[in-house]
Parts: structure tokens; C-alpha cells; sequence
């Protein structure tokens, strides 16, 4: 009987077990699925699996000729799709040295700061859903729609434009455009103070984002987080800033910058952003300079032999398209330096320690969109 | 007597912040004037898409059945999604010699990307975009579409 008696029992509070989030959890916002070891509800280690929503996209454009590939990447950050169109397009223009008039710059530039604050509105709203208030997701969505109706007067369709080409623009602007972009910012700044009083200053939410899933800078910097991420923990990365392209050059903004690199001061980078866009678009709305909506291109377009980078900032993060050329009017390779793929494998070190309920506030925090992930 | 005054400082600063947010929802609920969700599909009737929308690709015909498709492939080949199939019919013209013209322009929309490289590509403005958007069928076979109608022609000014 004593043998019996002095069997070790195990202790169920050290004893690491593994669950699954996702892939089918309304926390990861897509199919990511986190194999999440905990200890008690402390998460212990995390491993992202992905995969789930691959198509396949870099090989997809080897066989498609370049403005073919644009409608591609519509379809990685589908919320950022004028962004990510603007990095393939800014690829070849720069590779074939031509001059893209003014007005395409401009026109460019306003475009992607509204579709800019359309993600971050939609991360507000899906980080307010992650941490529990369905009020949040209906605001939000309200206002994003003011801007989607603006795109979709002027470009057809709302989520996946297809706008820039090679070169310029498919069409012109609709005549409406400057005064419906006007109306929204006079709109907005009145309906974000909501936000303020609704979220930021809700008590139940600092408490769960203040000093949670901390990411110094040196970790970001290895881990390369860039975007609002990043920028969260003191990474000045902003590639607008530093490597203008468009007309960033001409405007005045700042780079928003945190220090704490917590939850929450990932979650006030992307407040402030909003506000810096709604700076971007004002100074340029109203000197749109007159002139062709496209420069002159070929109808076959063939890049010079050689290899080619370029990088955009996309609402996430930094954008990378790097191209092989062998002189036909195919790539010979092409890949995307996606900002989700980068911000998403630091989520296992920030993540450790915390837990389980704070991984989703700072899985929303980093606000990963799966297709970008996956690719 | 720090910490007891503390705690009243929080319980006091968690109920303003909640009667904050509290004040935003309520100020939307009794003000049913901001309510700006649209009752689709009770509206349908009186719903209009924008000029620009994307809802389908078209070939516009005029009142005498004549498009202006001269059935040279060029959105054929800027498709990026395999879409769009041109099959091509050879007439005798009235001097003895062969033309070649469209017989079927065939519309895959189950493929559609909706991304207009055809539309701009064509040299004749033979295609528009199409304002229809309720594409839900119960077999795909109808997804398959031909554009040009049976019995068009070719409007006469147009050449190749």
C-alpha cells in the first residue's frame, strides 16, 4: 500500500499542455492557426502555422506579363491594396526611368493615405471586437464606408481596386473626388474623437493593453517589425520619411514614434496615424496640379535584364518587391517582402509570459492580415 | 490612508470612463437620424450604383444590334485570368475576299478578377463595365456568358 501512496503525482499546474487557436478563431481575423503551449493559462511558447490561404502569388507572377500583376496584389493585404499596387507600379516605372507626371503623383499619394486610414479604421474596429466591445466594429465599419464610397465612385469597386497602373492611373479621377475627400476629412475628425471616449480611454482596455506583450526596439529591429508596430517601440522605420516616394517629399507630417513598445502604444501609433494621413491628404487635396493621368508607356512592357527593389510603406508595415528581369515581358522572379510575415514572428517571443486572453489583444495589436501572410 | 484614497480615485475614474463610452452609444441611440445602414434588398428598386461600378464586363450594342467587336483578341490575350475566349468566323466578302469577324465572345465571370486590363486594352471601346452586381446562380454553367448578342454585327465605320 506505502508504494502506492508515494507514486508522483502530477502536477496539473507545471504541466505544459498545447492547445490550438485558430485556424477557424475569430481572434486571428483570417486562418492563421497558433499552436499556443501553455502552463495554466500562461502562455509558454507559440507557433504559427500557416499556409491555410496560400495561392501561391510570387509564382503566379512569373507567368503574367507586369500590369497583369497588379490585380495580384490587390489580393495580399486586401486592405491596403492601393498601397501594394503603388510598390509594383513604383518597381517598374523606376526600372524603366519614366517620368510619371505630377498630377499621377499626387493623385497616388492622396489615395494611399485613404486607404491608409480605411485598414486602420478597420483595425480599430476589430481590435475593439477582440477585446470585447461589438460596439466598436459597427462605428468603425460606418466610417470606413464613407471612404470605400468615395473609392468606389472614382474606381469602380471597393476593396480591390486595381487602380494604378504601369505608368499612371486606369482613368481619372471622378470630378466628385476632391469634394467627396473633403467632406469625408471634415466627417472624420468630428467621429474620431468617438473613438477616443468609446475606446482609448475605456479603463477595462488599458488595463489589458498597459505594459502588455512589450517589444523593445533591438527585438523589433531583429525581428524586423516595421509599420506602426515598429515605430510602437522606438524603430524609426517609417519609409515615407526616409525614402520618400510620391510626393511625400512635399508634404509635411510627422513620424509618429512610441518608446514603451506595449499594446497599447501600438495601439495609440495607429490613432495618431490617422490623424497624419488626414494632415497628408489636406495639404494635397486641394493642389492636385493639372495634366495626364498616365505618362506615355509601351504597350509590351519589358524590363531591362537586371534585378530590382523596391519598397513602399504599406499601412502594416514596410512593402518590399524585389523582381528579377531577364529582359522579357514576364519576371523571372518575383518576390514580396510582406510587413504581416515580419510583424507575425515576433508575435511567439512578444507573447511569451502573458496570458492567454492578453495574446489576443496584442495578436490585434499587430494587426495581421492573413492572405499577406501566406501569400 | 494613501492607498484607501487610491482606490476611491479608481472606482471614481473606471465609472467616468465607462459613462463616457456609455454617452456615445447612447447619444446614436436616441438619435435615430444617424442611422445610415441601408435596407438591401427592400431598396432595390430604387438603388443605383455608381456610373464607374464594376459589376460585370459588357459589350454594348445600339438599337439596329450592331456592336463595335471586330474580334481581334487583344483583351483576350491582356486577361491575366484566362476569361475572356474569342472564337473567330471567316465570311466571303462581296469582292471574293475573306474577312475574318467575332463569332462568340465568351464571358467566363466565375473567373473575373474585375481588374480592366481588357476594358482598357481594347482598341475599339467594344466593352464597358456592366452596373448588374446580383451574379448569384444556382449553376455555374450560367456564370458563362456570351457578349455579343445573337445576330449582331459589326457597326460599319469601325476599322481594324
Amino acid at each position: 500500500m506505502k508504494e502506492v501512496i508515494n507514486l508522483p503525482v502530477k502536477n496539473i499546474e507545471e504541466e505544459e499542455y498545447h492547445i490550438n487557436m485558430g485556424p477557424q478563431h475569430p481572434s486571428t481575423h483570417g486562418v492563421l492557426r497558433l499552436v499556443v503551449s501553455l502552463q495554466g493559462e500562461i502562455v509558454k511558447s507559440l507557433k504559427p502555422h500557416c499556409g491555410y490561404i496560400h495561392r501561391g502569388i510570387e509564382k503566379m507572377c512569373e507567368k503574367d506579363t507586369y500590369p497583369q500583376i497588379i490585380h495580384l496584389t490587390d489580393r495580399m493585404d486586401y486592405l491596403s491594396a492601393h498601397i501594394n499596387n503603388h510598390a509594383v507600379c513604383l518597381l517598374v516605372e523606376n526600372a524603366l526611368e519614366v517620368e510619371v507626371p505630377e498630377r499621377v503623383k499626387y493623385i497616388r499619394t492622396i489615395i494611399d493615405e485613404l486607404n491608409r486610414i480605411a485598414s486602420h479604421q478597420l483595425w480599430w474596429c476589430s481590435f475593439g471586437m477582440d477585446m470585447g466591445g461589438l460596439t466598436c466594429y459597427f462605428y468603425g465599419l460606418r466610417d470606413r464606408e464613407k471612404i470605400l464610397d468615395i473609392f468606389e465612385e472614382s474606381f469602380g469597386s471597393r476593396l480591390l481596386h486595381s487602380y494604378y497602373t504601369p505608368g499612371g492611373l486606369m482613368m481619372d479621377i471622378h470630378p466628385n473626388f476632391q469634394a467627396n475627400v473633403k467632406a469625408f476629412i471634415k466627417y472624420f475628425r468630428k467621429k474620431i474623437k468617438d473613438y477616443d471616449d468609446l475606446l482609448t480611454g475605456n479603463v477595462i482596455m488599458q488595463l489589458r493593453t498597459k505594459g502588455v506583450g512589450i517589444l523593445s526596439r533591438e527585438d523589433a529591429i531583429s525581428y524586423g517589425v516595421t509599420g506602426p508596430s515598429g515605430r510602437a517601440s522606438g524603430f524609426a522605420c517609417d519609409v515615407r520619411k526616409h525614402h520618400p516616394y510620391g510626393v511625400y517629399d512635399k508634404v509635411d507630417f510627422k513620424e509618429i514614434m512610441g518608446t514603451k513598445g506595449d499594446t497599447f502604444e501600438r495601439y495609440m501609433m495607429r490613432m495618431n496615424e490617422m490623424h497624419e494621413s488626414m494632415k497628408i491628404i489636406e495639404q494635397l487635396i486641394d493642389n492636385i496640379p493639372a495634366g495626364d493621368y498616365s505618362a506615355k508607356m509601351k504597350a509590351v512592357i519589358k524590363l531591362p535584364a537586371g534585378e530590382y527593389y523596391q519598397r513602399v510603406e504599406a499601412s502594416r508595415g514596410e512593402l518590399g518587391v524585389y523582381c528579377i528581369s531577364d529582359g522579357n515581358k514576364t519576371p523571372y522572379r518575383m518576390k514580396f517582402r510582406s510587413p504581416n510575415f515580419s510583424n507575425l514572428s515576433a508575435l511567439d517571443h512578444i507573447s511569451r509570459g502573458v496570458k492567454i486572453a492578453d495574446l489576443v489583444a496584442i495578436g490585434g495589436s499587430l494587426d495581421y492580415v492573413i492572405p499577406d501572410i501566406d501569400r | 490612508m494613501n492607498s484607501i484614497f487610491e482606490y476611491f480615485a479608481d472606482i471614481f475614474h473606471t465609472v467616468k470612463s465607462l459613462l463616457t463610452g456609455m454617452k456615445v452609444t447612447g447619444r446614436y441611440f436616441f438619435s435615430p437620424g444617424e442611422i445610415v445602414t441601408q435596407q438591401y434588398p427592400e431598396n432595390r428598386k430604387t438603388l443605383k450604383m455608381y456610373d464607374r461600378f464594376k459589376g460585370e464586363v459588357i459589350m454594348p450594342h445600339n438599337d439596329h444590334n450592331e456592336h463595335r467587336c471586330t474580334g481581334c483578341g487583344i483583351c483576350e490575350t491582356a486577361c491575366p485570368n484566362g476569361t475572356i475566349e474569342i472564337i473567330q468566323a471567316r465570311i466571303d466578302m462581296p469582292d471574293g475576299k475573306k474577312k475574318r469577324i467575332i463569332d462568340k465572345h465568351i464571358y467566363h465571370l466565375g473567373m473575373c478578377t474585375f481588374c480592366g486590363l481588357c476594358i482598357k486594352a481594347c482598341p475599339s471601346d467594344a466593352l464597358a463595365w456592366g452596373q448588374e452586381f446580383e451574379h448569384a446562380v444556382f449553376d455555374r454553367s450560367k456564370l458563362t456568358k456570351t457578349l455579343n448578342q445573337p445576330g449582331s454585327s459589326i457597326i460599319k465605320d469601325i476599322v481594324e
